[in-house]
């Protein structure tokens, strides 16, 4: 198999899925992914995740640095949570 | 209609059109038996300009439309088509192709590349040769591989897409494994739907409850075996349902539709419908069509309901399902979708599946009508 069926580890580097885009629609006043022929109205926390997915940072920092902007601790198993589902749909994809 | 269009505005919240469906032209150098483009398309209409079509991508876009599909006919046969996709995605659009792949060279996916085209869908007539070039009345079969080959050398995702019907469901497992040799992301097994040149041609295109029934079996069967590496839509057609398809996810919901000539529809079809003026981008300003006129507000919400959907428990849910197909069937836009089996006019969907099961219904039927300029212009109308 490819990538996709991949265990998420908290060095693994998550990027915008190929064809996806993501971006902030004023009309929505929400991040939307876009894909082909499709879309998905992000919420609050899954925009603030994916935003950070920029192929560059790791999930232990992306996870640091929600806890820092939001002032709180223990996302870990939520990001994570969010990072297998979005997988999944190949929203995202490991480097 | 009692309610003015403001009123229904105002009430229902109607909000921005999401999706914009740009019908460049109805010229297309394939003659498919199931098009949806109106059987009348060869009526003499001036296509819209290169300016009206940049106004109109402008003006969507500042509304919300965020989708934008390129379609026809065969949008390759436009050749202003790399500015078009260029400014939409200058203006933040995720823009689609969907394209028979005819006219699709190396030196056109390079253009459309560097213009900033976001993906590609290829149609496909069936997995043979034979097939699909009888289907598409040409010899395309060749250069439509050469087309998906030149996708996937471009980096594009691929979405395959192949229209499924009487006679080609049976092969419905080698157009998977065709899609699986193309390296598809994703593939769409549409049923026909019937309007236009395929409710024409129906008799030849709907499959018996049995071909229906293996070819969902099969696609099953593909899916588990493919997990996650292609995505594999299965569209029913909807003769076979009890309950309408929320169609075009609700009228004047998500969509806006310009045909070539610049005429704006919530749906691709809705132009058959009798006693409704749609209006012309050539002449308002895609928000008073979208809020304001009387084309995209008369079928809004359930407001515009009769019996038995005015009281019905699922009226939300499926909106009554789609005008065009109760005009058609139920000779009245406002009526139940006959697909529903509440509807009083079911009786019609039951006959016509019941008629197809019946072996050889080919041979009794007359011969298929192919999408050409020759026949559009002697029938003359518009389904």
């Amino acid at each position: 198999m490819t990538s996709t069926s991949m265990t998420i580890a908290a060095n693994s580097v998550p990027r915008i899925g190929h064809g996806f885009r993501l971006q902030w629609e004023e009309a929505q006043q929400a991040h939307v992914l876009l894909y082909p022929e499709g879309m998905v109205k992000l919420n609050g926390s899954a925009g603030e995740i994916l935003t950070r997915c920029n192929g560059t940072a790791p999930v232990e920092a992306i996870v640091a640095d929600l806890e820092q902007r939001f002032a709180t601790s223990g996302l870990e198993a939520d990001v994570l949570a969010f990072l297998r589902m979005a997988q999944e749909r190949r929203w995202v994809e490991f480097a | 209609m009692s309610a003015a269009p403001n009123e229904v505005a105002s009430a229902g919240g109607v909000g921005p059109p999401l999706w914009l469906l740009a019908e460049l032209t109805y010229r297309c150098p394939l003659h498919c038996v199931f098009c949806y483009n109106p059987v009348d398309f060869a009526r003499d209409e001036a296509e819209l300009s290169t300016e009206d079509w940049l106004r109109v991508l402008g003006e969507a876009r500042a509304l919300g439309a965020v989708q934008c599909g390129f379609s026809g006919g065969e949008p390759l046969q436009r050749d202003d088509l790399e500015i078009l996709v260029a400014e939409a995605r200058r203006l933040g659009y995720y823009t689609n192709l969907l394209t028979s792949g005819i006219g699709l060279n190396e030196e056109r996916i390079a253009r459309l590349k560097q213009a900033g085209l976001d993906h590609i869908q290829l149609s496909f007539q069936d997995s043979t040769r034979e097939v699909n070039d009888f289907l598409s009345s040409t010899r395309t079969f060749d250069l439509k591989r050469k087309a998906a080959a030149l996708i996937k050398a471009h980096g594009y995702p691929m979405v395959m897409n192949c229209v499924i019907h009487r006679m080609n469901i049976d092969h419905i497992e080698r157009i998977i494994e065709l899609a699986v040799e193309l390296d598809a992301e994703y593939l769409e097994l549409a049923n026909t739907q019937f309007y236009s040149w395929a409710h024409i041609n129906r008799d030849h295109l709907l499959p018996t409850r049995e071909q229906l029934q293996q070819a969902e079996a099969a696609t099953n069967r593909w899916r588990e075996q493919l997990g996650t590496r292609m995505k594999i839509f299965f569209v029913v057609p909807d003769y076979y349902e009890t309950r309408p398809k929320k169609c075009m996810n609700g009228w004047g919901n998500v969509f806006l539709t310009i045909i070539p000539d610049g005429t704006a529809l919530p749906c691709h079809t809705a132009r058959m419908l009798p006693g409704l003026e749609f209006p012309n981008v050539r002449g308002s300003s895609v928000r008073d069509i979208w809020y304001s006129s009387e084309g995209f507000n008369r079928y809004r919400g359930t407001g515009w309901m009769k019996e038995p959907c005015r009281s019905c428990p699922e009226r939300e849910k499926d909106l009554g399902g789609c005008r065009c197909q109760a005009y058609m069937l139920a000779n009245d836009p406002a009526m139940a979708d006959p697909v529903c089996d509440k509807s009083p006019h079911h009786g019609v969907i039951v006959d016509i599946v019941e008629k197809a099961q019946a072996p050889r219904v080919e041979a009794e039927a007359r011969p298929l009508v192919f999408r050409n300029r020759k026949e559009s212009k002697e029938l003359a109308r518009p389904f």
